[in-house]
């Protein structure tokens, strides 16, 4: 904003569409401040005074943390909402409390500054251990000194945040949800993370319109700018003008229509109109979601990440407690099947392991990890299987690179099954087992991997990554991770066909299959299965019913024609727009 | 003055809920409790100086007991570690 005349010049960020929908509005923008702390000396007479501020802001805060815990469970899920169960107990320490009073009423000093000192010192000795897990509570210990001191500087947090706004921010941390739980958040950019991110993944399910990895968000926009979101296309517009609103709006309104009209094929099982089946299920981390998922009109759950698990805590959950975790959702998803994916720990993944690496994508992770840890593995096994009675249970295997590690993982479930006999409990014998196509060494071997599984799912957003050597979040080379580039192309077709040579299916779990440009391609290469975000799952759907599956192979045979990716992608575009003349695609 | 050594047996270490558990038991007491590891003590009745001891599997604490209820609190306590603080 130019404040001398009043104009505004319109700036356009370009960043990974990261939840669909458009938004705009003017902009909040969310740091994580840091309140200062100022040392003042008190007179005797204040102490009772300086003790009151500290004890309503402890009430307060203890009212914020129990809104958010509450909007984590409600929204994330129980095992979400624990990375907030022990702030609220620190808040409740009153031995912690007393003695601040205590130092308060001895030093005569003001009653943030005691809590910064007392406080911080806690803070020190656990950054000082060891360890991940002491490393993400002395996160708790920051946040929750912050959140005291902010109160008793009576500083609203979101005091700007009157009405509603599109928040930006660096990136979004699981206890940064708290800005989520106002219901005033029209959409949400941020300057890190990739589709995949965590502030992604949240704003998907609370279908909020985001857009991420837009680098220098936050320097080129100040609290109080019209911004404007678009969450198809991937970009942030500062000081729209009186054009683009309206552009914008009219596109939000194309794909409002165009989303009412999907409710109706909720129900529907995904065909093309030469009825050739393609299975459509959903992506998912919580069991919270599967409803939705349902009501999207999904045939199942193709990918259940685990992971999710391990959300805030400091070990690898034991049997027991997995078992319970994963009949739920296999009971919940009945009779749609579910596919639940080993723990994929390592890379960018969350892990309990503290273990530094320097190069941790090409590191310790996936099967990798689980086949050098049997007993987390053969605990994880057994609880899948004890929850496949009612046999709507798959399981996959993530990272795997070799044959040898394939033939492993399958021996370890044979050990689970005997482990489960010699306890007498129950178990699908004729569980189906996969593995995830994500390594481009799985990828060239795929035929004899599919010699020993049931089926196999490819993991595109690692496939990507590994075959054309990108980081898709390194924004310096992020232009080169290209889901239709030739190479990729040509990789996903030889292993749909070796799958195929050995009769097994072969279905793709990565963000791709959810791509409405890549459906056609997809369809015409011969996949088996898509299982993609809840959220684009009626769009997919919808291009499946409009197209026969000849007019897409004979598509899929012409892209294979085509060396770049630039071409491929004008080619689909058009195309799909050409056969499913209602989709709102945007490119 | 009641002096313990305990071990920590559960397959987590002292993280949040075992010292959750910790601190409450101990506030079922009038006396006081410190525990010690390494060099280093805390107030057994905070919960964030119990979570700041980052105690692992396998580790050992002293606990210090004092007051009027001691004896009580020092067997409760020791149970409590030796049930792995009911978690498992």
């Amino acid at each position: 904003m130019n404040p001398q005349t009043g104009t505004a010049q319109e700036t356009v960020l370009k960043g990974i569409p990261a939840a669909p929908g458009i938004a705009f509005g003017p902009a909040y923008l969310y740091s994580k401040d840091v309140p200062r702390v100022e040392e003042k000396a008190i007179a005797p007479g204040d102490v009772a005074v300086e003790v009151e501020r500290l004890r309503t802001a402890n009430v307060r805060s203890e009212k914020e943390l129990q809104k958010i815990h509450a909007f984590a469970e409600q929204k994330l899920g129980s095992q979400s909402a624990r990375i907030f169960e022990a702030q609220m107990m620190i808040l409740a320490d009153a031995i912690l409390m007393g003695t601040i009073e205590q130092r308060i009423a001895r030093e005569l000093k003001n009653a943030e500054f005691i809590v910064k000192d007392e406080i911080g010192r806690y803070r020190q000795m656990m950054l000082a251990a060891p360890g991940e897990y002491m490393h993400e509570r002395a996160h708790d210990v920051e946040d929750v000194m912050n959140r005291i001191i902010r109160n008793i500087q009576d500083q609203r947090l979101y005091s700007r945040l009157q009405g509603e706004s599109v928040i930006v921010s660096e990136t979004l941390a699981p206890a940064d949800t708290v800005i989520f739980s106002r219901n005033q958040i029209l959409g949400y950019a941020t300057d890190m993370g990739g589709v995949t991110s965590h502030a992604a993944i949240l704003s998907r399910s609370l279908k909020i319109p985001a857009v991420v990895g837009l680098r220098t968000a936050t320097k080129a926009v100040a609290s109080g700018d019209t911004v404007a979101i678009d969450g198809y296309a991937g970009l942030l517009v500062i000081n729209p003008t009186e054009d683009t609103l309206q552009a914008l709006s009219r596109k939000q309104q194309r794909f409002r229509e165009f989303e009412e009209r999907l409710v109706d094929i909720a129900g529907v099982s995904a065909a093309t109109l030469d009825h050739k089946h393609i299975e459509l299920s959903a992506n998912l981390e919580f069991a919270d979601d599967i409803d939705f998922a349902l009501q999207q009109g999904s045939a199942g759950i193709g990918l259940f990440r685990t992971e999710s698990q391990l959300i805030g805590r400091p070990d690898y959950p034991g049997e027991e407690e997995q078992y319970a975790a994963y009949r739920h959702v296999a009971d919940r998803v009945f009779p749609n099947t579910v596919i639940f994916r080993a723990f994929d720990v390592g890379g960018d993944k969350i892990s309990p392991d503290s273990g530094h690496e320097a190069n941790p994508f090409l590191g310790w992770r996936g099967i990798r990890v689980l086949l050098d840890r049997p007993e987390l593995f053969l605990d994880q096994l057994r609880a899948i299987l004890r929850a496949s009675v009612r046999k709507n249970v798959r399981i996959m295997f993530p990272m795997v690179s070799t044959v040898q590690e394939t033939r492993a993982a399958r021996a370890m479930v044979v050990r689970a099954q005997r482990e489960l006999d010699a306890r007498g409990l129950a178990y699908d014998a004729g569980i189906k087992i996969g593995v995830m196509i994500e390594v481009p060494s799985a990828a060239v071997m795929a035929e004899q991997i599919a010699a020993d599984v049931d089926f196999l799912s490819i993991g595109t957003n690692d496939l990507i990554q590994y075959l054309m050597a990108v980081d898709r979040d390194n924004d310096a080379v992020a232009r080169l991770y290209q889901p239709f580039n030739p190479a990729v192309i040509r990789t996903l077709k030889n292993v749909i066909e070796a799958g195929h040579r050995r009769g097994v299916w072969v279905g793709m779990c990565g963000e791709m299959a959810g791509d409405p440009m890549a459906t056609l391609l997809l369809v015409g290469l011969g996949i088996d299965e898509l299982s993609v975000v809840p959220t684009v799952l009626p769009e997919i759907k919808k291009i499946i019913l409009s197209i026969k599956h000849k007019d897409a192979k004979r598509i899929a045979e012409k892209a294979l024609t085509m060396s770049t990716e630039h071409e491929i992608r004008e080619f689909l575009s058009s195309i799909t727009r050409d056969k499913v003349p209602e989709i709102p695609l945007d490119l | 003055m009641i002096e313990r050594t305990v071990t920590i047996l559960n397959r987590k270490g002292l993280h949040t809920r075992p010292a959750a558990t910790l601190v409450k038991t101990a506030a079922r007491f009038q006396s006081d409790l410190f525990i010690a590891k390494d060099n280093f003590e805390i107030n057994g009745k905070s919960i964030i100086g119990v979570m700041t001891l980052a105690a692992e599997p396998g580790a050992t604490l002293r606990l210090r007991i004092q007051g009027p209820d001691e004896e009580a609190a020092a067997a409760a306590l020791v149970a409590l570690f030796e049930r792995k603080f009911d978690e498992e």
